[in-house]
């Protein structure tokens, strides 16, 4: 089943994705750890832009791009060089953008998505390495603004900036786009996807094969969804009304979820490129050999291995690999105890509870998720109580036997069950009659009576059979 | 009493009484200056020479009082590139130059005068006013160093450090009758040197005598981590200082000896030649065609990229701030005001050279003229030691001269700036007085990295003539 | 040769105001440079390649190592517009 794509839609990505997980900056030793500190307490001469100063590359910061590019499967390119794009902004403290141009570093790979129709390939036309700005902060509100304030913490961040072809087919698509990326740069080890400004995107959209619109400042997976449904059906009803649709860039106001046109000055760009003369040209291509090596096994192959290795299905697979962290847990996991009841209690049960909670998979240990499965399919809890060992973890901190004994979670012994089935059935004559005659929901009210007696602690399933039992015996 | 001491003759005078009383009698030979060489001199400096004092005198400058041109970085120290955009800026960090400069021991006695942001060949353009030449304070010191090499012409200090990008070290100590070095691109770090042109300028010495260049450089030259442009590389600029060029082979290129060159200079530059024959060198004719061009190419790369280095100066971080209704309008007041009119006109060539439409024409021309104009230099050097030329068409031109017409004082870089495009080595001494009593500059150009060998030529003809000796009237 | 109105788009590419008075004397001004830089048309460039860098180098790094940032006073030290540790501009359109 090929997807048709009615309204002929093409959505191609621009991804900003900042190197968070480096030590220092692009082109200089401050330190990235400065999403919690005080302004300008991250800065030095070259990223303030003082004069006179001058950059030095971050080799490790090459080395991740080459990383990122063989992980999307580009070519590496063999001679690069950064250029300048030259643009007043308050954000740049050079007016001045260090980037990559007509040399990116990498260019020509795909990833591959759950598409419409199943597996789609998106192109990557390039990625290249270029620095992040300021931070910008306005003063008042956006049209009545006041002033802007200016931070350069951020600036000179390292960003791999990501484009792909125009192969994303629907909102759906690029969302999907979006989460693989994300993903695959989360087993690189390159970033923490979860810090502030780690990910950006743009969009370019178009309907019916017409041109494309530039759709800015989104930073959130779901933003991407509304802004591309937002700008497609814009340009649809625009279409549908006579008008046409002219390249421009839009801007996307998250709060009321519309799409804005930036009919600004800004538009006019001639950024007049030209190589950065205080950085000189690198060749790297003798060293991708050594960073293909140290690349991790990535997102679809550890998925199919799962598949194969542990007999999963593929909504568990896909489930449990889309953070390294995470797989790397059910793994760990999964040697210890079944790998199908692994699969279930990490990806449905621990997964929820902690997704509820805001929570990371760093906030449970594999010891403790063992104990519990082990627990449960042990016999010695029952699943529901299992379930209330992992949220009195989570919430109020123990190891999970300690908290089985405090709460008194062990499920009742045999005879304390079969006393319990017994006077039930005794004291009950009506409900037992009533079920003997047809009334399955009285057997309901009889298992409840005998959960009272064993204060909850019987498996109510176990119960129940051991009442049919009762009952079939006695008559 | 102004004079001219050599650092040997300062570390003496230093040793029988003291680096305090040394820097102190300079600082009064500052203070009853006439000809603006200085933009401020600073107050530590007297402090500073009291620690080596107290330090016993380490360092192979120690107690040396040396003059910093306005764009080199200096912690603590107004560098303004004598630019009103500039005026209250107090760099946070020292340029490598002077952290290497203070390990030494040397004395920064104050920062000197320049053409704003480094673009001219006069000193005139600075928003400081001109600064004289101390030969006749009619005439210009040349630029953009002029501050630098006028301080040193006229005894106030003995050794500067200038910058060079078109001829801008070289062209005022032609000028002044003094010694400079624009050292290979590479050789000197270029962090905390506020650019102008990246691609070609590099930080130079000047010095009344070739020995005290050679001491300046062992302290400044050499790797810095933080210049990407920097270039690994060991040398004793010292040991060169000998008086030998038997066998040295010279070329002398006639594009450089063209219908622009003053009769006067052109015969003392050719007496200087000769002078080298009597030492026992050879001389032989070599050509480069790219010459002419050169000028063209050197301008368009140095607007082109002094048009995105001077980029950053907006009112924001430091400097001028010209209030605006919103930041697009407040940098460009504050850059219509704060920018005197070369430096704007440069700035709006550059830009224009590197805009859509018109990028391929100039800016990438430029670059492939470039390559040719190299290539002749590794042509021209391939079978001699050094080459020799006038440092500047003529001696220096009066005040308000040329400062009307951009163009006619462009042409007057004609023979310095095809070294900067190359990039190779080139120094200027003294080669007598010409018209007007004024000194004339020898140029000496080598291969890249072979400082020694121009150093060596430059020093035995030191040795072997007397122009160094002439000083301006009033100096001893 | 450059025009009026192509100075006063490059006075906006350049963020530097121009008096629409003094445009036409600009003009004039920049056209005598422009002229003489012409004169690069007579040089057969055909394949010549450009030179970027002057010097035969490559593949200058540096290790990822922090190394101290400034104190935040003497980053905001140069202006008087700051508020809060940030520095403070004019709104920006």
């Amino acid at each position: 089943m090929v997807y048709e794509n009615p309204d002929g839609v093409r959505i191609g990505l621009e991804v900003h994705v900042q190197l968070n997980k480096l030590k220092t900056k692009l082109f200089c030793g401050c330190s990235t750890e400065y999403h919690d500190s005080e302004p300008n307490t991250h800065v030095c001469p070259v990223c303030l832009g003082l004069p006179g100063s001058l950059p030095v590359l971050n080799e490790k910061a090459v080395e991740f791009a080459i990383k990122i590019g063989l992980a999307l499967n580009c070519e590496i390119i063999e001679q690069t060089q950064f250029h300048r794009k030259n643009y007043y902004y308050p954000d740049l403290p050079k007016n001045f953008q260090t980037t990559q141009y007509d040399f990116p570093i990498a260019a020509n790979g795909k990833i591959i998505i759950e598409g419409e129709d199943g597996e789609h390939v998106v192109g990557i036309t390039r990625a290249h390495i270029e620095e992040d700005p300021a931070r910008l902060q306005h003063m008042g509100t956006i049209d009545k603004s006041k002033g802007t304030l200016i931070n350069y913490n951020r600036s000179g961040m390292t960003l791999i900036e990501i484009v792909s072809e125009p192969d994303m087919r629907s909102p759906k698509e690029a969302r999907r786009y979006l989460e693989k990326l994300r993903s695959i740069l989360d087993y690189l080890g390159v970033f923490d996807g979860d810090l502030e400004g780690a990910m950006k995107a743009d969009a370019n959209v178009s309907v019916f094969w017409g041109d494309r619109v530039e759709v800015k400042n989104i930073s959130s997976f779901k933003g991407l969804e509304r802004a591309l449904l937002y700008e497609i059906m814009r340009q649809k009803n625009h279409i549908r009304r006579g008008g046409e649709i002219v390249m421009e860039t839009r801007h996307f106001d998250e709060a009321r979820g519309v799409t804005v046109s930036m009919r600004t000055k800004e538009e006019e760009h001639d950024y007049r490129y030209f190589p950065e003369p205080d950085l000189v040209p690198m060749r790297v291509a003798d060293r991708v050999p050594g960073v293909r090596e140290t690349l991790p096994e990535l997102p679809d192959a550890k998925r199919e291995r799962f598949m194969k290795e542990y007999g999963l299905g593929e909504t568990h697979a896909r489930a449990l690999t889309t953070e390294i962290k995470l797989a790397n847990f059910y793994e760990e996991v999964a040697a210890k105890v079944d790998p199908k009841d692994a699969a279930v209690w990490v990806s449905d049960t621990l997964k929820g509870e902690l997704n509820y909670r805001e929570l990371g998979i760093d906030s449970f240990t594999v010891e403790d998720i063992v104990a519990v499965i082990e627990l449960v399919t042990g016999n010695k809890i029952t699943e529901q109580s299992g379930i209330e060992v992992i949220r009195t973890v989570l919430d109020e901190g123990g190891k999970p036997h300690d908290i089985v004994e405090k709460k008194g979670l062990l499920k009742v012994e045999d005879d304390i069950v079969a006393k319990a089935v017994e006077e039930a059935v005794a004291e009950n004559p009506e409900a037992v009659a009533d079920y003997l005659g047809g009334k399955e929901k009285s057997l309901n009210f009889i298992v409840g009576k005998v959960m009272q007696k064993t204060k909850g602690r019987a498996d109510a399933r176990e119960a129940r059979e051991q009442l049919i039992e009762k009952i079939k015996e006695q008559n | 009493m102004a004079a001219w001491t050599d650092i040997s003759g300062i570390r003496q005078k230093i040793a029988d009484s003291s680096a305090e009383e040394v820097t102190a009698s300079y600082i009064e030979t500052i203070k009853q200056s006439k000809i603006n060489g200085f933009t401020t001199t600073w107050d530590e400096a007297i402090n500073i020479a009291r620690e080596i004092d107290a330090k016993g005198h380490e360092g192979p400058l120690a107690g040396v009082p040396i003059a910093i041109k306005e764009n080199i970085s200096t912690k603590g120290l107004s560098t303004t590139c004598s630019s009103k955009i500039l005026q209250g800026y107090v760099p946070p960090y020292d340029a490598h130059v002077i952290e290497k400069l203070k390990e030494a021991g040397a004395v920064i006695i104050g920062k000197t005068n320049m053409d704003e942001f480094a673009m001219g060949s006069s000193t005139e353009s600075s928003c400081y006013g001109p600064t004289l030449n101390p030969w006749d304070h009619e005439r210009v010191p040349g630029g953009s160093s002029g501050g630098s090499a006028a301080v040193v012409a006229a005894g106030e200090v003995p050794v500067s450090l200038g910058s060079d990008t078109g001829g801008s070290v070289r062209c005022p100590a032609a000028f002044c009758g003094v010694v400079g070095l624009k050292p290979t691109y590479g050789c000197i770090s270029r962090y905390g040197l506020i650019s102008y042109a990246n691609s070609l300028e590099q930080i130079g010495p000047l010095a009344t005598n070739v020995a005290d260049i050679a001491a300046v450089m062992d302290v400044v030259a050499g790797y810095d981590n933080r210049d990407s442009t920097s270039i690994n590389r060991e040398n004793n600029y010292s040991a060169a200082l000998k008086d030998d060029v038997k066998g040295m082979k010279i070329g002398v290129p006639d594009e450089y000896f063209g219908e622009g060159i003053d009769e006067k200079v052109n015969n003392a530059v050719w007496d200087a030649i000769s002078k080298f024959e009597d030492m026992g060198a050879t001389y032989e004719k070599v050509s480069m065609p790219h010459t002419k061009y050169a000028l063209a190419a050197y301008y368009i790369i140095a607007m082109s990229e002094a048009s995105s280095n001077l980029a950053r100066f907006d009112g924001t971080r430091y400097g001028l701030r010209v209030e605006g209704d919103n930041w697009h309008v407040m940098a460009s007041k504050t850059r219509a005001e704060g920018f005197g009119p070369e430096v704007q006109r440069r700035i709006l060539l550059g830009t224009y050279a590197l805009s859509a439409g018109y990028h391929d024409k100039y800016y990438l021309k430029a670059l492939k003229v470039r390559t040719l104009v190299k290539q002749d230099f590794d042509k021209a050097l391939a079978n001699v030691d050094v080459l020799m030329a006038p440092t500047m068409p003529a001696h220096a031109f009066k005040m308000g001269e040329k400062i009307n017409d951009p163009l006619s004082l462009y042409l007057a870089d004609v023979n310095t700036v095809p070294i900067n495009l190359a990039g190779v080595p080139s120094i200027s001494v003294p080669c007598g007085l010409v018209a007007h009593e004024m000194p004339a500059g020898l140029q000496i150009i080598g291969k890249h990295f072979d400082e020694n060998t121009i150093i060596k030529a430059a020093y035995s003809f030191e040795q072997n003539t007397d122009y160094h000796t002439e000083r301006p009237k009033g100096v001893q | 040769m450059i025009t009026k109105e192509e100075v006063e788009h490059v006075g906006w590419l350049a963020r530097i105001e121009i008096d629409a008075k003094q445009s036409d004397a600009y003009a004039e001004k920049l056209n005598s440079v422009l002229d003489y830089f012409g004169q690069l048309d007579e040089v057969d460039t055909e394949d010549v390649p450009p030179t970027y860098h002057v010097m035969d180098v490559v593949n200058v790094f540096r290790k990822d190592e922090v190394k101290e940032s400034m104190p935040q006073e003497d980053v905001l030290a140069n202006t008087e517009h700051k508020k809060e540790g940030n520095f403070k501009a004019p709104k920006i359109m």
